[in-house]
């Protein structure tokens, strides 16, 4: 194994100044969480998850390889910096959510999950009743339930209330590189939780992730738009860029949307000769 | 002959000598015990209760974290 890479040294700016994170009794400095599927090769994923500066990064929960030839993604993760968030994605009954649930708290020593009960392999979007029974289950067991769920208001309040630790709508199908397909049911859903929402799947770009921190949400998470990308440690680059950008626009307060032209400098004192 | 048994490991049949424990299979398999997870039955089995001696039939899932979303 190298060494891992160290993170960019970026000065701190202190008109950059945020709140962390908290989910739980989790906090975190980074708003970008990554995923640690798809990537070309191990070192890659490693060098994307520095350049992100992420705090927290997804795994799956699979059937060990019993010929003992693959190597444990856990190497390439420093987990003195990086929290690992085990889902249970590929799960489409609330049983096998359950079970993959309690296999990764046992793996990971953690009780944070990342929900994923999907309805069907053709449109992998989360089976929202199935989502809502898990979210109960898990709770009770003790865990601190993050639900993927689609971008429906009534259902992220219901998975609120059901006791999820915070709630992650969809931006659109996942892998579908779509962007947030529908930003204002975002925007309701953020205005009446007071959970953490997380926008997860769709994101493709940059611009897909500063336009869901100007909705106002509280992270995004992202795995392919990073980990298919030509480039996966720029892209992340670009992406730890995007949030900040989004995150501070939205916490700056943009301007209100207005029918007509403002002028930005002053109308009168002109030389030019009036017009109309 | 030393008695075997026969048990379902990870989705696929696998004779085994017994008695053989938990455990002894993960050392057997070289599968580091702080990586893994074992479910028995459709159960989890907490790493406290590796000592448990397989049966014949027995289901075995042994998971552990690969790459994912």
């Amino acid at each position: 194994m190298s060494p891992a890479p160290s993170a960019p040294s970026v000065p701190p700016d202190p008109l950059l100044a945020d709140a962390p994170l908290k989910i739980g009794r989790w906090s975190f400095g980074s708003r970008l969480l990554l995923g640690t599927g798809k990537y070309p090769s191990h070192d890659v994923m490693r060098a994307a998850h520095v350049a992100a500066a992420t705090e927290c990064v997804t795994v799956a929960v699979r059937r060990v390889d019993l010929s003992g030839r693959e190597k444990s993604l856990l190497d390439w993760i420093d987990r003195t910096r990086i929290t690992l968030l085990p889902n249970t994605a590929g799960c489409f009954t609330v049983d096998d959510a359950l079970r993959t649930a309690r296999l990764g708290r046992e793996a990971g020593l953690s009780e944070l999950v990342k929900l994923e009960v999907l309805s069907d392999p053709q449109t992998l979007l989360p089976d929202p009743i199935a989502t809502l029974e898990a979210t109960k289950q898990l709770v009770k067991e003790g865990f601190v339930v993050l639900p993927y769920c689609s971008d429906d208001p009534i259902l992220a309040r219901r998975l609120e209330e059901a006791g999820a630790a915070a709630v992650m709508p969809l931006g659109s199908p996942i892998g579908s590189g779509q962007g947030i397909n529908n930003p204002r049911n975002i925007v309701r859903i953020k205005q009446s939780l007071r959970v953490p929402i997380l926008v997860d799947a769709g994101v493709g770009t940059p611009s897909d992730v500063t336009i869901a921190f100007e909705l106002g949400v509280d992270a995004v998470l992202l795995n392919s738009a990073v980990a298919l990308a030509r480039d996966p440690a720029r892209m992340a680059a670009a992406m730890r860029h995007a949030a900040l950008a989004g995150r501070h626009g939205f916490l700056a307060g943009r301007i209100a949307v207005a029918e007509a032209a403002r002028a930005s400098s002053p109308e009168s004192g002109t030389i030019a000769a009036a017009k109309g | 002959m030393p008695p075997t048994i026969t048990i379902e490991l990870n989705g696929a049949p696998k004779s085994l000598p017994a008695p053989l424990s938990v455990a002894a299979l993960l050392a057997e398999l070289k599968l580091p015990a702080e990586r893994i997870a074992v479910e028995l039955n459709r159960d989890l089995l907490p790493r406290d209760r590796f000592a448990r001696e397989l049966a014949d039939g027995d289901r075995l899932e042994i998971v552990t974290f690969v790459g994912g979303g």
